[in-house]
């Protein structure tokens, strides 16, 4: 899915096949690091040879047999002092048929569960569905190959020792951590500007979106991500990080828009608006700028209360003050903002907006651009902080 | 498969043991919780308070003895169930019942097994 070259294409069904077969054999023993173990020289050959050699017609039913070929091989060399339950597993079923059914939406319910770390609950998700090593996450999140792979390890020993279940079906509760696992992780990326992990998590949106059957909000998270991904070439110009209300629309992917707003508008048929919907909502308002020229801020405010309504944070709040700065005036929404608490107004984005709000009005912003620019973790977007409220005019 | 539901308590819980006010209602939502529990119970116990503690430790073949607790937090070891769940989730649900979870905290491991 991230090009459409076919060798990206093999190595795309490669990973595909691999990741409902770690689902299916991890439900079956409870083991995920074992099933990664039982499949990893399979797929390793499949993604060497797939590109060489085209991708099978039935592609789970290759890496399946050649997993159990390979299986049985390590078993007469290990023996049975070793307890490869998922190796095992693989050796005993009894068919030529590859698994059909598709658990790796129970995986993703699994590697998001309540006991585990949330932040390595997505970067598990791409381990054990993607099939990605720890050097590829670990660049992915600007994080050490060895540290990574420490903290998948844990992760997925916690599983197994303290027997965390695997639940095939999710309830709406588990999807929704789901959900949030993805667009951790998303958000993390993007603001970050890292680009492979941001078409990961687009990965595994879609495939949570295919595997819930597309229920209303994982298609709300997967339009959301759409969104926001359409816009990345526009964020930066040249090294420079440009806000949304100056991008350049030109500049956004309509391709990726396209898909967000029919992803979305599929999503609202179901009339159980949610939060992700909500969101992917508030960035389709902003997606009109590039047809319309002018963005709807009465419909922006309107849809972050009702956000607000499901999903109370920090980042709703500041955006719903910032929208009433355009569609009431600058005056209320420094009412607003200064009626929020510090966990909402002391920090980077709030300082931002206070600075912002402060220009509208004519006083001096560069108190309050001083905090943000402290606050800021990206050099890109102090720079242009910088420039916008301290280059000499 | 076997879990440790380990409990913190915090000072004032281990003083409301031996409060005349206070530890019928205390003695009486622990009697609760073993009740609740009933048949997973296989051992466990209650410990006394942190001031009874002694901690020993062996470096470089010299003995060092401390008086008090290994660490001084503010939510203390108060006892441990041993208890039978069929996984990490119904643990939890257990544990999530206990007196202490409201108060101080409970920690879920699982037992390591020997042999």
């Amino acid at each position: 899915m991230r090009t459409p070259d076919p060798q990206a294409a093999a190595a795309e069904a490669a990973r595909d096949a691999y990741g409902r077969l770690v689902a299916w054999l991890a439900r079956r023993t409870g083991d995920l690091a074992g099933a990664e173990d039982a499949l990893a020289d399979a797929f390793e050959s499949a993604l060497q040879s797939w590109p060489r050699d085209g991708v099978p017609d039935r592609p789970e039913a290759w890496l399946f047999q050649a997993a159990r070929r390979r299986g049985i091989d390590a078993h007469r060399r290990r023996l049975v002092r070793d307890q490869a339950e998922a190796t095992l597993e693989l050796m005993m079923v009894d068919r030529e048929e590859a698994p059909s059914e598709d658990h790796r939406l129970g995986l993703m319910g699994l590697c998001a569960h309540e006991a585990i770390d949330p932040g390595i609950r997505a970067p598990l998700m791409m381990q054990t569905i993607l099939g990605l090593n720890a050097e590829q996450i670990g660049r992915a999140f600007g994080v050490a190959a060895a540290t990574m792979g420490q903290r998948l390890g844990r992760a997925k020993r916690k599983i197994k020792e303290a027997k965390i279940p695997f639940e095939p079906e999710l309830d709406r509760a588990r999807l929704a951590v789901v959900c949030e696992a993805i667009y951790g992780a998303f958000g993390i990326a993007s603001e970050a500007g890292l680009r492979d992990a941001t078409q990961d998590a687009l990965v595994l949106g879609r495939l949570a979106h295919r595997a819930s059957g597309e229920d209303p909000e994982t298609g709300g998270l997967l339009a959301l991500m759409l969104h926001v991904d359409a816009r990345r070439d526009a964020r930066r110009l040249g090294g420079r990080y440009v806000p949304l209300d100056e991008q350049d629309t030109g500049r956004w992917r309509r391709d990726r828009i396209v898909e967000a707003e029919s992803v979305l508008m599929a999503a609202a048929r179901h009339r159980r608006p949610g939060r992700f919907q909500l969101e992917a909502a508030i960035q389709s308002a902003h997606a009109q700028r590039a047809l319309s020229g002018r963005t709807d801020w009465d419909a922006i405010t309107d849809l972050y209360e009702r956000l607000l309504a499901h999903n109370d944070s920090a980042g709703a709040r500041l955006g719903w003050i910032a929208s009433l700065a355009e569609s009431r005036s600058p005056s209320t929404a420094l009412q607003a903002l200064n009626a929020e608490p510090s966990e909402v107004t002391d920090t980077q984005p709030g300082w931002a907006l206070r600075a912002h709000l402060a220009e509208a009005l004519g006083q001096d912003p560069r108190p309050a651009a001083e905090k943000a620019i402290a606050l800021s973790p990206d050099p890109a977007v102090q720079a242009h902080l910088s420039t916008r409220y301290f280059a000499t005019r | 498969m076997k879990y440790a539901v380990i409990v913190y308590e915090i000072d004032d819980q281990f003083e409301a043991r031996n409060d005349p006010a206070r530890k019928d209602e205390y003695w009486k939502t622990w009697g609760a919780y073993s009740q609740f529990l009933g048949d997973r119970v296989s051992g466990g116990a209650a410990l006394q308070g942190v001031e009874t503690a002694t901690t020993i430790r062996l470096r470089d073949g010299e003995r060092k003895v401390q008086d008090g607790p290994f660490a001084d937090t503010k939510e203390r070891l108060g006892g441990f169930f041993l208890i039978e769940a069929a996984d990490l989730d119904e643990a939890i649900r257990l544990a999530n019942e206990c007196p202490s979870a409201k108060t101080g905290s409970v920690e879920v491991r699982p037992v390591l097994p020997i042999g």
